[in-house]
């Protein structure tokens, strides 16, 4: 039986571009998966349906590089955080209405966000040159709630 | 199945370097030959190479080093394999040359890994480097490898509620022991007593990490050749035997959450190896663990079976990973001071924990009686590996 990817890169990178962040809803055990994996990431099976996330959930950590890979210094700093969706995935994503300078654990670990009105994308560079990546890869771009 | 014993007969280990003018196949070729003369055996006894390598593509131009590794030391012919999982490449080669000897199929391998990570220069070594977390969902987000260990220390401190400037103590308290050991090892990069200050005033590479939270880019090689019993007692009176070994993967970081900070891998292959060698976390008389960052070592500690989990600092604070303490770690200088040619760096703490068996260590980082060590490499957010080894006299 051939066994088609429900949500591919392209698919959520196409969508996180329009700032609609999909995920993957079990059939199964009802939770969630997102980014997409074959698989569900709670109990592995295959029976999935695309769904579009809240988007909303709260930080759980953070960084803010100042030393990016190659191409990427006009970025810098850059706010990473990692954020706990409010249906329970984790996911990394940007966070665009703080100074990086000024951030810390108090102001930022637990404090609520939601996706921003822009999602960032990231142009690529040499090794990103697949048509799923073409027009630049998407991440999630949140701002506090 | 029956296992056969295995030995590692002899080792071998370049300097460690950054920006240094060999080649990987001739960094490889110097480590491998001295393990070979170290073993009593010639080129030509080798009946298979396992070699780790990551990054020959972008720092050399150079895929499949590992055939030319071989015809470096004129042993074309045999079969020799690349491993590649990131910084743990070296103990996964070990560990499957183990299990090749261990199963019969092979009666002596050479097995270890070469990197020239420092050529690259830190621009494309940091997205190099990164390749290592995922490329599609989490590096568009600027994530490099750095960033990762450091939102592990944010989400430490919160998470065991640890307050944040005790946990920055803790973490600058690794790098100074590392720096101290690292000193006396001759074949380590840095040799540079550092302080507590002097990590906490260094630059922000990314939040809380600072330079030296943070190991070097290095290039070199470390080698092993691995035996089974019956030869092993031909050529040395002094093997050492790989009692346990352990491999584990993990999906990407988000996709672990139900474990952060905790690394689910590493715990699973660290069981794996205490199991296989009917051990316990206390018998292990020396560790050379991956602390590639200073927040790594205190994780890692904990998954271990060292320490309460959000208790691994206290370790340092203690000085019980001092020569002496209840766990002497990475006594070598660790890949904080010694360097850490990613591919050569499970090899190198082999090397490192085999010489401290034999007292071949210089004296001032001389560990007391070593019967049982511990190897714990980590590749990205991917791959954890371990091997415990015994002394065989």
């Amino acid at each position: 039986m051939e066994v088609k990817y429900k949500l591919t890169f392209k698919g959520w990178n196409n969508s996180l571009k329009k700032n609609k962040l999909l995920g993957l809803k079990c059939r199964d055990c009802g939770k969630f998966t997102c980014p997409p994996k074959m698989t569900c990431q709670e109990c592995g099976s295959i029976n999935l349906e695309v769904v579009e996330m809240s988007g909303e959930g709260k930080i759980v950590t953070y960084t803010v590089s100042y030393v990016p890979g190659e191409g990427r210094y006009v970025e810098a700093p850059i706010l990473i955080v990692m954020v706990e969706l409010d249906e329970g995935p984790w996911i990394m994503g940007n966070l665009t209405d703080i100074d990086p300078n000024r951030a810390s654990i108090e102001s930022l670990i637990g404090k609520r966000v939601k996706l921003g009105p822009h999602s960032k994308v990231y142009p690529g560079d040499a090794y990103s040159t697949g048509e799923e990546a073409q027009g630049g890869e998407a991440r999630p771009t949140f701002i506090f709630a | 199945m029956a296992l056969r014993k295995v030995a590692i007969v002899g080792v071998g280990h370049t300097p460690f370097t950054f920006g240094g003018e060999k080649t990987s196949v001739e960094l490889f070729s110097e480590a491998a030959m001295e393990a070979i003369n170290n073993s009593n055996l010639k080129p030509k006894d080798i009946q298979a190479l396992y070699c780790g390598n990551c990054l020959g593509d972008f720092s050399e131009g150079q895929g499949m080093v590992q055939s030319y590794c071989a015809d470096d030391i004129g042993i074309a012919g045999i079969p020799a394999t690349r491993f590649e999982g990131a910084c743990a490449s070296a103990t996964m080669a070990i560990r499957d040359a183990f299990i090749w000897v261990a199963s019969g199929f092979y009666d002596i391998v050479l097995a270890g890994g070469v990197e020239t990570a420092s050529k690259m220069g830190t621009p494309l070594a940091t997205r190099t480097f990164a390749m290592f977390t995922d490329s599609h969902y989490e590096y568009p987000s600027g994530l490099t490898f750095p960033g990762a260990f450091a939102m592990l220390a944010h989400l430490y401190s919160a998470k065991y509620g640890i307050s944040f400037e005790r946990l920055r103590r803790q973490m600058s308290l690794v790098s100074v022991q590392s720096h101290h050991y690292g000193m006396y090892n001759h074949l380590g990069q840095l040799h540079k007593e550092i302080t507590v200050e002097d990590v906490e005033k260094s630059f922000m590479v990314t939040s809380p990490l600072t330079l030296y939270d943070c190991c070097p880019f290095s290039d070199g090689a470390a080698m092993v050749v691995l035996a089974s019993e019956e030869k092993a007692k031909k050529l040395t009176d002094k093997p050492v035997y790989i009692i346990g070994v352990g491999q584990s993967s993990s999906g990407k970081y988000s996709a672990q959450y139900k474990y952060l900070p905790r690394l689910r891998a590493r715990e699973l292959s660290v069981q794996q190896a205490y199991d296989m060698a009917d051990i316990k976390p206390e018998d292990v008389d020396l560790v050379e663990l991956h602390d590639c960052f200073s927040i790594a070592s205190i994780i890692a500690v904990e998954s271990l079976g060292f320490a309460d989990f959000g208790h691994g600092g206290e370790l340092w604070e203690k000085g019980e990973t001092k020569i002496g303490g209840k766990i002497p770690i990475n006594i070598s200088g660790g890949l904080k001071s010694k360097g850490h040619p990613i591919g050569a760096t499970g090899a190198s703490q082999v090397c490192d924990i085999v010489k401290q068996m034999k007292y071949e260590v210089e004296p001032q980082r001389q560990a007391e009686e070593v019967k049982i060590g511990l190897t714990d490499t980590l590749g990205g957010d991917g791959v954890l590996a371990h091997l415990v080894l015994q002394r065989g006299w």
